[in-house]
């Protein structure tokens, strides 16, 4: 067994803060779950799950509120395109396999539960091996308009596909995904936050993963003022190999907050965590909140989580924690690492000593510091997409100081 | 033919306090083929000239002039001044996670020749020199200094002016740390270059042993921030024997 701990001492900013206004979960798993709205109330901040969130600036996306559609215009568009092989249909609250394995955990998950009449239902044929994604396009209408969504995927056994859920546009928007891993299917899962700035966005994305089965999640978060996703893994039999990655890019004014949770409830199944973001501009703001719990029958597990910030420019703040509970002794590995840092001058002065431009260099390392985790992802499309976008962002800091420099000059 | 002439450089370094003058007035002038040896004990400056030539922000020129054929290199930006055909082999090069030697490399050359080089001779061109420098071919998928043991770091500096051609290379203490095997790899790597491509060198180095294998045209000896005496070979022979104390009880 190996037991890595942090490269560097974390310290619990709740512990720093000194007060006793908040009581900590005793575990992860003792967190409440239920389907009642009145279960959860408005949060505060000071809650422990809330205590990194803007929630002041959360507008009405908490409010147990119907989606805003209106005559002829709904508040977010949805296009589903499904190949050959996936059943689509809808199914109401309480309608298996809807709520078997997404319970809501806060206060955004529950109304969203509460508010979707039909949720999205695609069941992936067992057996199938799709040629062509799945997507879910969703398309936000109007800043504020709140639109609440539930969609359940169901991977049969044996089955092989790949999702795609991207968000653009605008609304307050709740999104509750549950994932049904059959036993030995291979399911990547891939949420793009592509949103306009005035997007606000909670989501649960909740799976459950079977015997033998292969599970990636994969989180792009680019857009959006609020993104505040929680991704979370289960295991229904032994064997069963979850891996979730996070690339997000956070700009002036962007608060984009990311929370994993693996319960390690069965024997002898994997689990990897590697969260990488950037940060550029005053104000731009990003969280990751890792949890792993090793349950007593979990034995001969393995699990290991990473999460890296590269902080661009001054005035961008970073959070990370990484949790790890351990009931048994008896598993092959655990372990955690956590850091930010700051963007290294030297590299850039090394790469420009070499003919290299700024915006080249810059644009070399931040590629490089994402590098990593791009190759894990291995879906072509998302790739592509996520170097442009990183490209496109990179042009926009070089753009910024471009402008601000006659100012100090 | 390329000189590069330092007139009178003195340069600061900023501390917490205030600027501290490290470089008090330094005249060099390096032509085409010509190796310089700049020698002298440590902290008399020697990397200071190395990185306020290259452009580190950290040091600030407060007087005098530093020329390339003429064209004044401290207008220039860092990334201009190696497109003028300078070159910094880095006492402590820089680990560049997630980026590939052979991306950086073909970035760079781009970047110096204003296009991209043609991929068949370019490939060669790479494959030889890093077999020339004793390099495993899967040195070129390894991150930039990432990992790379002492020797490693140096080689891939040398590698560098092999493939980037430059006018003039300042050579930081690339001697130090380096085996007896990995000295004479660099110092080849060096002198194929002089010979393939007229290069002009300025040779930092702390100690007379790289003089063995790269012969210097003309030994400075810097103390103090500035150059207190100026030879030929013979002086990093005397050096050898003496050591920095004659310079060193001068300079008080």
């Amino acid at each position: 067994m190996s037991l890595l701990i942090d490269e560097k001492t974390h310290v619990d900013p709740a512990a720093q803060l000194g007060g006793d206004h908040r009581i900590p979960d005793q575990s992860r798993a003792a967190r409440t779950r239920s389907f009642e709205v009145a279960d959860f109330a408005l949060p505060t901040g000071r809650e422990e799950e809330w205590r990194f969130t803007p929630v002041d600036r959360l507008g009405n996306v908490l409010s147990d509120a119907p989606t805003d559609d209106r005559e002829g215009d709904v508040a977010a568009g949805y296009d589903v395109q499904a190949p050959e092989g996936v059943t689509v249909g809808t199914l109401a609250p309480g309608q298996a396999p809807r709520g078997t394995v997404l319970v809501p955990e806060d206060r955004g998950a529950v109304v969203a539960s509460a508010n979707t009449e039909q949720a999205l239902h695609l069941a992936i044929t067992k057996e199938a091996e799709l040629t062509q994604p799945v997507r879910v396009l969703v398309d936000g209408r109007g800043a504020g308009r709140r639109s609440n969504a539930h969609y359940v995927v169901e991977a049969g056994a044996f089955s092989k596909a790949l999702v795609i859920l991207d968000h653009t546009g605008a609304a307050d928007h709740t999104g509750n995904l549950e994932v049904i891993v059959g036993d030995g299917a291979e399911l990547t899962v891939v949420s793009l936050q592509r949103w306009d700035d005035e997007a606000v966005h909670l989501a649960q994305h909740e799976a459950q993963v079977g015997r033998d089965a292969t599970y990636k999640h994969i989180v792009v978060s680019l857009g959006g003022g609020i993104v505040r996703m929680n991704s979370n893994v289960r295991y229904a039999g032994p064997g069963g190999d979850a891996t979730l990655l996070g690339v997000y890019f956070a700009d002036a004014g962007q608060h984009l907050e990311h929370r994993s949770f693996v319960d390690h409830n069965a024997p002898r199944c994997t689990s990897l965590v590697t969260y990488k973001g950037a940060l550029q501009g005053d104000t731009a703001r990003t969280v990751w909140v890792g949890d792993v719990l090793i349950r007593k029958e979990a034995e001969g597990i393995e699990t290991y989580e990473l999460n890296r910030n590269l902080v661009l420019t001054d005035g961008a703040r970073a959070d990370s924690v990484p949790n790890l509970e351990i009931e048994t002794g008896d598993i092959a590995g655990a372990g955690h690492a956590s850091s930010t840092g700051r963007f290294d001058d030297e590299q850039l002065f090394y790469l420009m000593s070499r003919g290299i431009d700024e915006a080249d260099a810059r644009r070399l390392v931040v590629r490089g510091f994402f590098a990593d985790i791009i190759a894990k992802i291995g879906v072509p499309e998302v790739v592509d997409r996520l170097m442009a976008a990183i490209d496109a962002e990179l042009e926009l800091t070089a753009l910024s100081e471009q402008h601000e420099e006659p100012a100090s000059a | 033919m390329t000189t590069l002439e330092i007139k009178n450089l003195q340069v600061s370094v900023e501390t917490d306090d205030a600027a501290k003058e490290i470089l008090r007035g330094v005249d060099l002038t390096i032509r085409s083929g010509e190796t310089h040896a700049i020698m002298g004990p440590n902290g008399s400056g020697k990397s200071t000239l190395a990185y306020a030539i290259a452009g580190h922000p950290k040091y600030t020129v407060t007087g005098g002039e530093v020329l390339l054929d003429g064209e004044n290199v401290l207008e220039m930006g860092v990334d201009e001044r190696a497109q003028a055909g300078l070159f910094l082999a880095m006492q402590y090069p820089v680990e560049v996670p997630g980026v590939t030697v052979s991306n950086f490399l073909r970035t760079a050359k781009t970047a110096i020749d204003g296009e991209a080089p043609k991929l068949r001779t370019w490939v060669k061109d790479v494959k030889g020199a890093m077999e020339a420098l004793k390099m495993d071919a899967s040195f070129a998928e390894r991150n930039v200094n990432e990992g790379f043991s002492g020797g490693e770091k140096k080689r891939h500096e040398i590698l560098q002016l092999e493939l980037l051609q430059p006018k003039i290379a300042i050579l930081d203490e690339t001697d130090s740390g380096l085996d007896v095997d990995a000295l004479k790899i660099v110092s080849e790597g060096v002198n194929r270059v002089k010979e393939n491509t007229g290069l002009g060198v300025m040779l930092i180095t702390h100690y007379t042993r790289i003089l063995r294998y790269i012969q210097p045209d003309f030994v400075h000896v810097f103390v103090n921030g500035r150059v207190a005496e100026s030879g030929g070979s013979d002086l990093a022979e005397r050096l050898e024997e003496e050591g920095y104390d004659r310079f060193l009880t001068a300079a008080v």
